[in-house]
This record gives structure tokens, sequence and C-alpha cells, in this order.
């Protein structure tokens, strides 16, 4: 503590260059946090996803229909527990801007497919009485303000014409996306049984034994083989981590972009730190000559370059949190499900930073070390 | 008691044989010879010579801040020829105060903090330093500046911060070097008025290199670095530079 004196003064002998440092951190970090946001906005549906669960789509591309008769045939094959399917809907709130997920679903199994999106059972009940009733995600009513017994217009983009529903339940749910909205397949198929035509979007399988995920997969897939309907069957991880793909690989672009913007900040940085160095080898030669060691040099330098790591970083982690709240609740939210920036995410930058501080300060902080102050006074 | 012949007895500062060479140019340049000297507590010595004879490099090997090529230096004791780099370190920490000619004040720091920096690195406390360092200030009568900066100092003053920096944690000897070469007459005058009294004062050991003859006039030895020996000026030699009108 009793260095702290000489620490600080050191920091805010160039307060422009010190400003320009910090904020150089603070905007790489951000930038790390943000594309980490991204990352995880087009991954997160990988890491939710159940484990005992597969998707079955049409082999063609997950927009072409499957039978509803394929139902029984898939409860038949061995293994599985329960079957449910839904339909997108495609409609819009009030605005095309205000896009959100869809689902014409399965009521009879909905919940036991999908066990962790809970739905207190009284208004379970109420939607199950309800032709036109509707069950959203906990996200989706904060953010329009929809409360229990409101009436919600769409207006079908797919399915033409304007459907009211009236708002049931509120499903919540500890890391599921609470974003969706739900109403009765049977309300869809009445109003638009042409349209439909006994055909759903895609199913949902549940399985007794996650280990047996590929067995099942082959056997759904075997079993529509040849037929005007073949099937293409994953693990719901697999399935949400193929769909994240089609976005590109945004892990890939995130991870390259990251080490570019650090690699820079690093040479910057570390150039930064050298030439202050360099300014000040007499007076780190006067420490050396009045009893500060080597090692009290080099850490000295190296502690300067951590907190300029950690307040710049710490900046730049803010702002991030700031930046990621106000995404979160923005219309961007439509586009990409943004989530606040989780603590770990904030921890790991964070930690990211302080390595940078010390790999940016560390050549300059030995070169204070093996500085030998009779050469140091020469240049003064 | 000052003598450079080798045969000095219990001095507080004993050079024996000291060799000083560097290599430059493909060749070895002797700087220092087989230097002898012996120089007693409370001495005040002035080293004379010109430009390139030694004289700082023999005040850096006395300080600890370079090693000689061969020979040896006792200081109260302490063998500090084969001291390895750390343990010198330290040793500079306890027995040395240095006195620059360009002050090498920290500018970042008020002169309170330059003058703490040496205690920084003892066991006393927040009180106790504060205590040493008004002391050290008062004494070179700079009390009333110690909350300002270098750049808010005449070049006077801030030879005063650095002499109290040099003596706040009491060090066994004091090295100056050319401590008024950057200086005005009068405060040259001044400078050295301080020097004195720390010597006859506080029994100060100080240990000076100088081209001016006004300030070695001062030292109660001065001794003129030659052919990397030193040899003791005589009286009527350091009169006759000063009449030469030296400065």
């Amino acid at each position: 503590m009793k260095y702290r004196g000489l620490l600080f003064a050191n920091l805010f002998r160039k307060k422009i260059r010190l400003t320009l440092t910090l904020g150089s951190f603070a905007v790489a970090l951000f930038l790390f946090s943000f594309l980490a946001l991204v990352k995880q906005a087009f991954s997160g549906g990988v890491d939710i996803a159940g484990v005992d669960r597969l998707v079955v789509i049409n082999r063609v591309s997950i927009i072409q229909p499957l039978p509803m008769a394929y139902r029984d045939r898939i409860l038949r094959i061995p293994g599985v527990k329960r079957v449910t399917f839904d339909n997108w809907f495609g409609g819009v709130y009030q605005d095309p801007k205000n896009a959100f997920a869809q689902f014409a679903i399965d009521v009879q199994n909905q919940r036991e497919v999908f066990p962790e999106m809970v739905v207190p059972d009284d208004q379970w009940q109420a939607f199950l009485k309800d032709r036109q009733g509707a069950v959203v995600g906990a996200d989706l009513a904060k953010r329009f303000g929809w409360k229990i017994g409101q009436r919600i217009p769409l207006k079908g983009t797919i399915f033409p014409g304007t459907w009211e529903f009236n708002i049931d339940g509120i499903y919540h749910g500890q890391r599921v996306d609470q974003s969706q909205f739900w109403f009765q397949w049977d309300y869809l198929y009445e109003r638009a049984k042409d349209f439909v035509q006994g055909q759903v979007g895609l199913y949902y399988v549940r399985i007794e034994n996650p280990d047996d995920a590929v067995r099942i997969s082959k056997d759904i897939d075997s079993e529509f083989a040849n037929s005007a309907y073949e099937t293409h069957t994953d693990t719901e991880k697999m399935f949400a981590a193929g769909f994240a793909k089609q976005m590109g690989n945004i892990g890939f672009l995130v991870t390259a972009i990251g080490t570019i913007v650090f690699f820079t900040l690093l040479l910057v940085t570390g150039n930064t730190m050298a030439i202050s160095v360099r300014e000040r080898m007499g007076e780190l030669a006067v420490l050396k000559a009045v009893g500060f060691s080597d090692w009290f040099v080099m850490q000295l330098l190296l502690a300067e370059s951590l907190v300029i790591a950690a307040v710049g970083g710490g900046l730049g982690l803010l702002a991030a949190a700031g930046f990621s709240a106000l995404l979160a609740t923005m219309s961007m939210h439509n586009m990409i499900p943004f989530s606040y920036l989780p603590a770990n995410l904030a921890l790991e930058g964070f930690g990211v930073a302080l390595l940078f501080g010390v790999a940016s300060g560390f050549l300059p902080a030995l070169g204070g070390l093996r500085m030998r102050v009779i050469d140091a006074m020469r240049r003064v | 008691m000052v003598r450079v012949d080798g045969f000095g007895g219990s001095s507080l500062i004993k050079v024996r044989g000291l060799d000083k060479k560097y290599y430059r140019g493909g060749e070895d340049i002797h700087v220092l010879q087989g230097l002898n000297l012996d120089v007693e507590q409370g001495e005040f010595v002035a080293f004379m010579g010109p430009s390139g004879s030694g004289k700082t490099t023999l005040l850096n090997l006395l300080g600890g801040l370079d090693v000689p090529s061969a020979g040896s230096i006792t200081v109260a004791g302490d063998e500090i020829t084969h001291m390895s780099r750390g343990k010198l370190t330290e040793w500079r920490g306890r027995h040395v105060g240095f006195v620059f000619q360009m002050y090498n004040l920290i500018p970042v720091l008020t002169a309170f903090q330059n003058v703490e920096l040496p205690l920084l690195l003892t066991k006393l406390s927040k009180a106790q330093r504060r205590q040493h360092v008004e002391t050290a200030l008062s004494l070179v009568g700079l009390e009333d500046r110690m909350h300002h900066y270098p750049r808010q100092l005449s070049g006077g003053q801030e030879q005063r911060v650095t002499i109290a920096r040099a003596i706040v944690s009491d060090p066994t000897f004091l090295l100056c070097d050319e401590p008024t070469g950057d200086l005005d007459r009068k405060s040259a005058d001044e400078i050295m008025k301080l020097i004195v009294r720390l010597v006859k004062e506080y029994k100060k050991t100080v240990l000076m290199v100088t081209h001016d003859p006004l300030v070695a006039q001062q030292a109660n030895t001065t001794l003129h670095l030659e052919k990397g020996a030193l040899v003791e000026t005589e009286a009527g030699n350091l009169q006759s530079a000063l009449s030469g009108g030296a400065r």
C-alpha cells in the first residue's frame, strides 16, 4: 500500500496517453464482450437444448411439412416416450419489426415433451378450454407488457387474415427461451384446414434414454425412407447447432476478430508501455540507486500495466453490460435473442484483460529489470 | 584522515588496488589502475581531475553502482566488491546517499514524496516516515516547499531536495557527483554551505566530485585523479587553480 502513491503518480504522468491507453483496453473489452454475446445469442439454443429430445424434420428442408400420420408411427418405435409437433405461424403483431416466434402446438403433449417450460396448472387448464387461447413466454409478455386475459391480434403472413388470441398463461423456466408464443394447433387447423392439410412443421420426440438417440434417429428415418416425405432426425442439440450454423460460423468469426483485436491491442499497449519506460529510464535508475531492487522496478511497471488493463477492461465491460441490456430490450431482440452480459462472461473478459495487461507490460518491465543504473544515468 | 598510499588503518572506506577498465573499439581502456584510498568517518573529500579521468567512475564504484575489474572496496567492514547485484542494491539503500548533478528527482512526486522514497524500503510506519521527511526537509530549509513538485522549485531548491533525499535514511556516507555543476554561484554557495554543515554538525562522511576549485576548497581533503590513480592536491596547487580564475 505504501507504494500506491508512486504507482498512481506514474500512471497519471501523461493524462492524455493514459486516457487513450485506457480507451484502447475499454474498446477491446467492449468488442470482446459484444462478440461473445453475439456468439452466445446464436448458439443459445444449442446450450439449452434437451439431451433426451430428437427433432424430426422433412429431409428436403425445415420449411417442408410432414404428415400428421407420422406421429403414431414414430410413437411405435422402441425407446420413444412421447411425441409432439408444431407449426410455425409467422404472424405480425402491430408492426413487422415486432417479430417473435409463434407456434401452433400440440396441447396434448407439449408439457410432457418440454417439461422445463413451466406453465401453472390453472393457466394451462384455462388455455386448454379456450380455442383462441395462447401461452406466451415470460420475456415476451414483459417485452410487450402483456397480461393474462389480454386479447392479442396477429396478422397472418403464411396463414392469411387477422387472428385473435387470448393470453391464458405465461410460461417460465430456467435457461429456456422465454420469448415464444404458443396457441392451439386445432385453432390453426380449424381456420386454415385447406392450407394445413393435416400436415405439421416438425416433430419433437422425447426418448427414454439419451444413449439411444442415434439408434432411434436411424429407426425414425428408416421408417419413412423412400416415402414422399422422407425425414431427417437429429438430437435437438445438433438441430440447434445446425440452425445456428446457417448464420455462418459465428464461433470462428468471434474468435478470429477477438484475436486480431487483442493482438493489435497488445502491440499498441506494449509500445505505449515501452515508450513510457524509455522516457523514465533516469527515474527508474534513481529508484535503483536509492535501494529499490530490480524486481521492485519490474513489479512497479507490471503493476502499472495491470492497473491500466483492469480499469480499461472494467470500463469496457461496463459499457458492454449497459449495451447488452439495451439490446436485450430493444427491437434488435426480435432478430437475435441477446441476453444481459452474464457474470461468467464478464469475469472471463476481465481475466483476458489482465492477461493482456501482463503480456503487454512484460517486455518493458523486463527492460526495467535488466537496466543498469550507470547505463541509464549516462542517457539522462 | 584521508590516505591514498594503501596503508590506512581501520578507516570507514577502504579501497585497495582498484582497477576499472572498459573494452571500447577493440581495446581495453584502463580508467582506474591500482587505486588506493582510506577515508575515515566525518571526512569531506573532493575528487578533481580532467574530464575522462575517472572521477565519476570512482564514485560509481564506491556507491556500488558499478563493479571493479579488480581490487576491493570495503565500507564499514562490508566488502562490497563481491556482493551480488541484489545484495548491492540492498547495501546501497542502507549505506549510501546520492546527490547528482542533474538532481534526478522524480517529476511526478512532490518534494515530500521524493524525499520519502528511500524510507519506503524501511519498516518505518507512515507517521515515522513523515517525521523523518519533515526533519530532512527542514534541515535543508524547505519545510515550506514540501508539497511542491520539482517543476515548481528552483534549481538550488531541487538540489536541496536531493540532499534531503540523500540524508533522510541516515546513510553511512554521501556521494555527490558535481552537486553544484548545474547551479549559479549563489545557489552553489548555498548548497556547499549545506554540505559543509552536514559534515561539521552531523559528522557526515562526504565524497564529492567537482570541477570547481572553489567548491573543492571547502572539502577537508582534495584528491586529484591522474593516470588512474589518486594524488593529494597540494594546497598551493589548489590556490593557483583558484587564482587562475576557474569559474
